[in-house]
């Protein structure tokens, strides 16, 4: 594989010796560790309600923890660093907690699944927080923000230095945005079990782990804008255009979304600013753009750069991702009515959402046309690589699962599909065919370069990975799309007389045997997930295939090859 | 040209990241922006009023349980859906609902037009197992409402929440909030009729059973025996040019 231990400092090694030290960030990170201390203390004590109280608690531990962390650092001159080397200590964090909160958010879902499956499973009439919709949340935010957060802001980092050739800019801030983020994951995951949500579906936390987040995020905007600004390529690489979209416009859906009035300002519990429609609008332009910019553009950041890499071919199109960059971010915000066809909501706003949906179809298949034909000339490692399968199969689900998108879109296939597992089914292809594989592939990349070790430990556990992953992702959406085909076409059954041919709960009662399938493929896919922490597991412990390599950083006398889109073919 | 532009946003960090927020900002604006001032948006319909303070604690407790997560309140215009639930949902009948809970997936029925379907006693059972009553229902049970006590002493911190973002309650209303919860329960209670006028349609009974305690099993059904029940479909003329959408 491509010898990481070569670009790993970026200018010549004579520079190596200079260590600068690490306090710019120190006071605000400090000021803000004092401050949530403060209103976490006030919280706890004052108690605006006291459902907040264990939040409180869990505050005043992180922030305390938090200037601990910084007082030791500085005593114990943790904090120097050499400004030639890349910052990789949050990347490395980074992949564990996204292994982390992908079996956790897995696991979750594989509960929620058999007890729709078996509703006497996990059957506790007095422990209201093992129940459906208390889980759910947690299942949902697990693998969206744990798992696919975790891992766009480690490989966000990672790639904007390589293509930058620059360390991070903003010495503590990317730990702070790590650690940050991972809090707020704590806060939003337990206060759904704790019943405190807000209601608005991928955007459940209450209002404070919503300022936190903002904070949080804006920090993690600010790191990314400043180590573009102090790059030393001329050009900024495409993989960077998706990563700022998606950071800075999940910024203003996170804002504009979460407008909300508390009840207390220490208590948990808020109202919503709008109300019915507005609300509407406004939670399904969030909804759809969390997996416009969420999970499509920060993960076509991720191929962008591991495809290219992994194959070892340029980017096949600079023209085609310019296109389809730009009409996708702009495309995509308009989509979110189709969410809310034949509802309250204005027919002319359901009617732009249609419009515009159908239009992301080929915007969309840009990108997969780029990722796919990257590869070309390169076939053979289709075959022989199980990690690059595993990243261009991904490709292959983004674009079945933005095909399958417009398709349902369109008000008169959604009048059947709305309200039923068809759109779980699609969803998850998407999640788990694209999200989750190209996710895989790049923690298979990445693991050896960040650890140094010469390959993975072992590429017949990536190909039983792949497999698992594959029949999972087989069994979970076939279930689903006859399940929700079969549902709504009941909903809406006539007999010869012309009545309802089916009460509601006999379309429940047929829903049975595709809920126990569903239910095998995830677990089929949590299965392979185990064994991609196995591998993980061994390969940073420099067993089987991975091999040590020695740490002496040769100079890097080329640029990285993917980093100049001079080079690119078809230009 | 748009090559040029390009290269140019390409070169600079800045001048990328404010394309990228003037491209993403036109969708919405057009989308969401005109929905707030469009007059048609919302029905002129009568009825609609503000949740009582009962009401309003069973839809926070609705809304804490997830219940959103399978059930959905928006019943659309399609011939089936008006046969099985009752008359499509309107706009309106959501104008004070923060936040809104169309929900998005029906792993069990619509409930907009819930209230007055079954009785107290038959939502009590089904709440406590639900299948004790639907012997093929998937849904979790909630047996721990009817044990919860409802913590209602503050209560009126949360109408003002609602009246700060706009729910039309009056200084009436916030101030007798905790009477009102405890009117709503007991139908002999003294100041049933104040009651009454100020949530008119309101249905005063003691909703779990027990008259010892408040508790969120009251809450949660006292909202659901009032939802979709409000607008007066007697005088609703869907096909006035104002109602036309």
């Amino acid at each position: 594989m491509v010898g990481k231990g070569q670009t790993e400092r970026f200018v010549s090694t004579q520079n190596a010796s200079i260590i600068k030290n690490n306090t710019a960030a120190l006071i605000p990170i400090s000021m803000i560790c004092v401050l949530g201390f403060l209103w976490a203390l006030f919280a706890a004590s004052q108690g605006g309600d006291p459902v907040i109280a264990p939040h409180a608690y869990m505050f005043m531990f992180a922030f305390a923890l938090g200037i601990f962390a910084l007082v030791y650092g500085v005593v114990e001159h943790k904090f120097v660093y050499n400004p030639y080397e890349y910052d990789d200590s949050v990347i490395r964090a980074g992949v564990i907690a996204t292994i982390f909160w992908g079996i956790a958010g897995m696991l979750v879902g594989v509960i929620i699944a058999s007890q729709l499956a078996f509703p006497n499973f996990m059957y506790f009439e007095n422990l209201p927080w093992t129940n459906f919709g208390r889980l759910r949340p947690l299942h949902t935010s697990g693998v969206i923000f744990g798992f696919g957060g975790n891992a766009l802001i480690a490989t966000s980092f990672y790639i904007v230095q390589r293509t930058c050739r620059t360390r991070l800019a903003g010495g503590l801030w990317p730990a702070f945005v790590f650690w940050g983020y991972n809090l707020f994951l704590v806060i939003a995951g337990t206060g759904y079990l704790m019943g405190i949500t807000d209601a608005r579906e991928y955007a459940e936390p209450e209002w404070y782990a919503d300022i936190w987040l903002t904070i949080v995020w804006v920090a993690y905007l600010m790191v990314f804008m400043m180590t573009l600004v102090k790059r030393k390529e001329k050009h900024i690489y495409v993989a960077n255009w998706f990563f700022l979209s998606f950071i800075v416009t999940i910024a203003i859906l996170h804002i504009v979304n979460n407008l909300s009035m508390p009840v207390s300002f220490f208590g948990a519990k808020s109202y919503s600013l709008f109300s019915g429609v507005q609300d509407a609008m406004t939670q399904w332009w969030y909804g759809h753009n969390a997996v416009g910019f969420f999970l499509t553009t920060g993960f076509l950041g991720m191929m962008y750069y591991f495809i290219p890499k992994r194959a070892n071919r340029p980017v096949w199109s600079y023209k085609l991702s310019i296109v389809h960059f730009w009409t996708v971010i702009f495309i995509y915000i308009w989509a979110g009515p189709h969410h809310l066809h034949f509802t309250a909501l204005p027919q002319w706003t359901q009617t732009m959402g249609m419009v515009f949906s159908i239009m992301l179809w080929m915007p969309s298949w840009g990108g997969m046309i780029n990722g796919f034909m990257t590869i070309s000339g390169a076939w053979d490692k289709f075959r022989t690589d199980p990690v690059l399968r595993l990243l261009i199969i991904s490709v292959a689900f983004y674009g079945m699962a933005t095909f399958e998108g417009p398709l349902m879109a369109v008000r008169v296939v959604n009048a059947l599909s709305h309200y039923t597992d068809w759109t779980i089914g699609h969803v998850h292809a998407g999640a788990l065919g694209w999200n989750g594989m190209v996710t895989f592939g790049a923690i298979y990349c990445m693991v050896p370069w960040l650890w140094k070790k010469k390959d993975l430990y072992s590429l017949r556990l990536v190909e039983w990975h792949f497999w698992l992953a594959t029949v999972g992702i087989a069994f979970y959406a076939a279930a689903m799309w006859v399940s929700g085909i079969t549902q709504g076409l009941m909903w809406r059954a006539y007999t010869d007389l012309g009545f309802l041919e089916y009460s509601f709960i006999e379309t429940v009662k047929a829903m049975k045997p595709y809920y126990i399938i569903r239910t095998t493929g995830g677990l089929l896919y949590l299965t392979g997930m185990f064994v991609l922490t196995f591998n993980v597991y061994m390969t940073i412990k420099g067993k089987g295939d991975a091999v040590a390599l020695d740490d002496t950083p040769a100079p890097a006398s080329k640029p990285d090859p993917t980093a100049i889109p001079e080079l690119v073919a078809g230009e | 040209m748009t090559n040029k532009l390009h290269d140019f946003m390409e070169k600079r960090a800045f001048a990328l990241l404010f394309g990228i927020i003037g491209v993403v900002s036109i969708g919405g604006l057009v989308e969401i922006a005109p929905l707030f001032y469009i007059d048609s948006t919302i029905e002129k319909v009568e009825g609609m009023r503000p949740y009582s303070p009962l009401e309003l604690a069973g839809r926070d407790i609705y809304i804490r349980e997830g219940c959103y997560l399978c059930h959905s309140q928006m019943i659309r215009p399609l011939r089936d859906e008006i046969e099985r639930y009752g008359h499509y949902s309107l706009a309106a009948e959501s104008m004070y609902d923060h936040p809104f809970q169309w929900g998005s997936k029906r792993t069990g029925p619509d409930i907009a037009r819930l209230g007055g379907k079954y009785s107290d006693e038959w939502h009590v059972d089904h709440l406590t197992n639900p299948r004790s009553v639907v012997p093929d229902s998937v849904m979790p049970p909630y047996k721990f409402l009817a044990t919860t006590k409802l913590n209602y002493k503050y209560y009126d911190k949360n109408l003002i929440a609602n009246r700060r973002v706009g729910v039309p309650y009056t200084d009436e209303m916030i101030k007798m909030t905790v009477s009102d919860i405890q009117t709503q329960v007991d139908p002999d209670a003294d100041d049933f009729d104040g009651f009454m006028a100020r949530y008119p349609k309101a249905v005063v009974r003691n909703f779990d059973g027990n008259s010892e305690d408040i508790t969120e099993m009251d809450a949660l059904i006292a909202y659901m025996q009032m939802l979709g029940t409000l607008v007066d479909f007697d005088i609703y003329e869907a096909k006035m040019y104002d109602n036309e959408r």
